[in-house]
C-alpha cells in the first residue's frame, strides 16, 4: 500500500517547550488509522504540525508524494487534507448550509446532496444557524464541512468526544460507510473498541514519541500495552 | 422578513421626498435626506467589513474625505464632469484602502481600531494643512459637475435622484455579496479566522479584497456628500465622523443588509429633530444608543425583523 501521509522525526514546539520528539509514522491510502495516547502526549500537535498550524522545527512531512511542512495552513488545506478539529468549530454565525458549502470545493466528488445521504439529521436544518445546533450536529456538520473540501485524508481530533452514545453510533456507522468508499481517514479517539473495529492500523503517542505501532490484532492482543498507554 | 419590509417601506419614503417636500415647500428636506442617504451609503461600506468581517475600522471617515477632496481637487481645476470625477474618487480611496490594508490588516481587535484611527488622523491633518486646497478653511466646489456633458446635477431633485439610485445600488451590492462565496468566506473569518485558513483559504486575501471594496464605495460617498454641499473641508474626516459611521452600523445592526439604511437615518434624524429641541441633543442620544445596543440585539434590523414575526 503506496503511504497518503508520512512523518519522519517531526519535532514541534510552543516557544521553550517542546511537544513532539520525533514523530515517525505512515498512513496508507484508503487505510483508518488512528492516534492513540493520554492527554497531553502530543496528539493534538502531531494534527497541528500536520496542518501547518503549529510549524515543526524538524523533521519531514510528505502528503500525496510532496513535502508540506513548510506550506502555509491554507496551502496544506487545498493539498487534500480536511481537519475536522477538536471541539468542532463550526462557524456559529453561519447557517448549517453556508457552513457546508463556503468552503467547499466545487468539482470534486462530493456534494451537498451527498452529505446529507451520509447524515440525514441535516435535511430538515438546512436553514438552521450553526450556533443553535446540538453537540452531536455540529460534529457531523464538522465532518460534512470538511468532506465538502473533498480531502485526500480526513483527520478527525476526538471524533466521538463528550456526544452522547447514540449520536456516537451514527459518527461511526458514517466513518465506516467513509472506508468502505476508500476514505483515508487518520483518527484520535479515545473509545478503543470502536476504534479496533473501524481502524486498520494504531500509533501510540507517548510523551512526544511513537511508543507503539501496530495492527488492531497486534493492539487487541496486547491488553498490557493498552493498560501502559492508555490507561484501560 | 419584518426588516425587508421596513426597508422597502423606508426606500418608497425617500422616493416620495422630492415631492413631499414640494408639496409641502419645504425644500431643505432634499438636503436633510440627501445626506442622510449619502451617510447611508457610507455606513453601509463601513458595515461590509465591521458586520460581516467584524473588523471594527475607526477610520472610514478617511475614505469620505479621499472621495469628497478627489472631485473638489477635480473641480477647481477645470475637470468637473462627474464621470471622471467619481472613477477618480472611488480609484483614490481604494487605493488608499489597498495601501493601507497591507498593514492595518496585519493587526486585530484594538490594535486594528487603533491603527485605522492612526492613517484617517494622517489624512486629516495633511488635508488640514493643505494650503493650495484650503488648508483648515476646506475648499469650495465652485460649480457642480455635468453629468456627461449635461447640466442636470444643477437641479437638486435630480441630484438626489442620483443619490437614490446609488445607495439602491449600494444595498444591492451588499445584499449580493453576503449571500455570495466571497461573502461566507468573510463571514466565516469574523467567527473563526484560525478554521477558515485551515480548510483553505487565505484570509488575509479576502479580507484585504473586503477592505478595498468598503473603501472604494465610501469614497464614492464623499464624493456625493462634495457634490451634495458644494464644499468639502477636513471636517468630514475628522476622528469623530469615523465614530459616527460605527454608531450608525450598530443602531442599525451589525452584520444585516438594512441595518445601515436604518442606522444611518434614524441616526441623523434624531440628530435633526432633537438637535431643533437643544443643541446637546448628544445627551440623549447616549442613553438611546445604550437601550438599543443592551434591548435590540441586532439593532433597529433585528428588532423590525422580530416585530415582523409576531402574528
Amino acid at each position: 500500500m503506496t503511504a497518503i501521509l508520512e512523518l519522519d522525526g517531526i519535532e514541534t514546539a510552543y516557544g521553550d517547550s517542546q511537544i513532539l520528539f520525533g514523530v515517525s509514522l505512515r498512513v496508507g491510502r484508503g487505510e483508518v488509522a488512528t492516534l492513540l495516547g493520554r492527554n497531553g502526549m502530543g496528539k493534538t500537535t502531531t494534527v497541528r504540525s500536520i496542518m501547518g498550524l503549529s510549524p515543526i522545527r524538524r523533521g519531514a512531512i510528505r502528503f500525496d508524494g510532496k513535502n508540506i511542512h513548510d506550506l502555509p495552513p491554507h496551502r496544506v488545506a487545498r493539498a487534500g487534507l480536511g481537519l475536522v478539529p477538536e471541539g468542532r468549530q463550526i462557524f456559529p454565525n453561519l447557517s448549517v448550509r453556508e457552513n457546508l458549502t463556503a468552503t467547499a470545493r466545487p468539482g470534486g466528488p462530493w456534494t451537498l446532496a451527498r452529505v446529507l445521504e451520509l447524515f440525514p439529521a441535516f435535511g430538515e436544518r438546512l436553514d438552521a444557524m450553526g450556533i443553535v445546533l446540538s453537540g452531536g450536529e455540529q460534529q457531523m456538520l464538522a465532518i460534512g464541512r470538511a468532506l465538502m473540501t473533498d480531502p485526500k485524508l480526513l483527520i478527525l481530533d476526538e471524533a466521538t468526544e463528550g456526544l452522547a452514545p447514540l449520536v456516537r453510533r451514527e459518527i461511526w456507522r458514517a466513518l465506516a460507510q467513509l472506508k468502505s468508499e476508500g476514505q483515508s481517514i487518520l483518527i484520535i479517539d479515545k473509545n478503543i473498541d470502536a476504534l479496533l473495529r473501524l481502524a486498520d492500523s494504531h500509533h501510540v503517542l507517548d510523551k512526544g514519541r511513537v511508543a507503539w505501532s501496530g495492527s488492531s490484532a497486534d493492539l487487541a492482543a496486547q491488553p498490557d500495552l493498552q493498560h501502559k498507554y492508555l490507561g484501560i | 422578513m419584518g426588516a425587508r419590509f421596513a426597508a422597502f417601506a423606508i426606500l418608497a419614503l425617500l422616493a416620495a421626498v422630492p415631492a413631499i417636500a414640494a408639496l409641502l415647500d419645504q425644500p431643505f428636506y432634499l438636503d436633510i435626506f440627501g445626506r442622510a442617504m449619502v451617510y447611508a451609503i457610507a455606513a453601509i461600506s463601513l458595515n461590509l467589513i465591521l458586520g460581516y468581517g467584524g473588523l471594527i475600522s475607526f477610520g472610514h471617515a478617511a475614505f469620505i474625505g479621499i472621495g469628497g477632496y478627489a472631485v473638489g481637487i477635480l473641480s477647481v481645476n477645470g475637470i468637473d464632469d462627474v464621470l471622471l470625477q467619481w472613477p477618480a474618487a472611488i480609484g483614490a480611496a481604494g487605493m488608499f484602502a489597498l495601501l493601507t490594508g497591507f498593514v492595518v490588516l496585519r493587526t486585530g481587535g484594538a490594535h486594528f481600531i487603533m491603527i485605522t484611527l492612526a492613517f484617517a488622523q494622517m489624512l486629516f491633518f495633511l488635508f488640514t494643512s493643505l494650503e493650495l486646497y484650503g488648508g483648515d478653511d476646506g475648499l469650495s466646489i465652485p460649480h457642480r459637475g455635468t453629468l456627461a456633458g449635461f447640466k442636470v446635477l444643477d437641479s437638486p431633485v435630480a441630484l438626489y435622484y442620483l443619490v437614490f439610485a446609488v445607495l439602491a445600488g449600494a444595498l444591492a451590492l451588499s445584499a449580493r455579496l453576503v449571500e455570495s462565496r466571497f461573502g461566507m468566506v468573510l463571514r466565516g473569518c469574523k467567527s473563526n479566522e484560525r478554521r477558515m485558513r485551515a480548510l483553505g483559504f487565505s484570509t488575509f486575501r479576502y479580507k484585504l479584497a473586503a477592505y478595498v471594496l468598503s473603501g472604494a464605495l465610501c469614497g464614492f460617498a464623499g464624493a456625493l456628500l462634495a457634490l451634495e454641499s458644494e464644499f468639502v473641508g477636513p471636517s468630514v474626516l475628522h476622528w469623530s465622523r469615523s465614530g459616527e459611521l460605527i454608531v450608525m452600523v450598530v443602531m442599525g445592526g451589525m452584520g444585516t443588509v438594512f441595518g445601515p439604511l436604518f442606522g444611518a437615518l434614524a441616526y441623523l434624524m434624531l440628530g435633526h429633530f432633537l438637535g431643533d429641541l437643544t443643541k446637546h441633543w448628544h445627551v440623549i442620544l447616549g442613553p438611546v444608543l445604550i437601550l438599543i445596543v443592551l434591548y435590540a440585539r441586532g439593532g433597529l434590523a433585528g428588532l423590525f425583523a422580530r416585530l415582523g414575526k409576531r402574528p
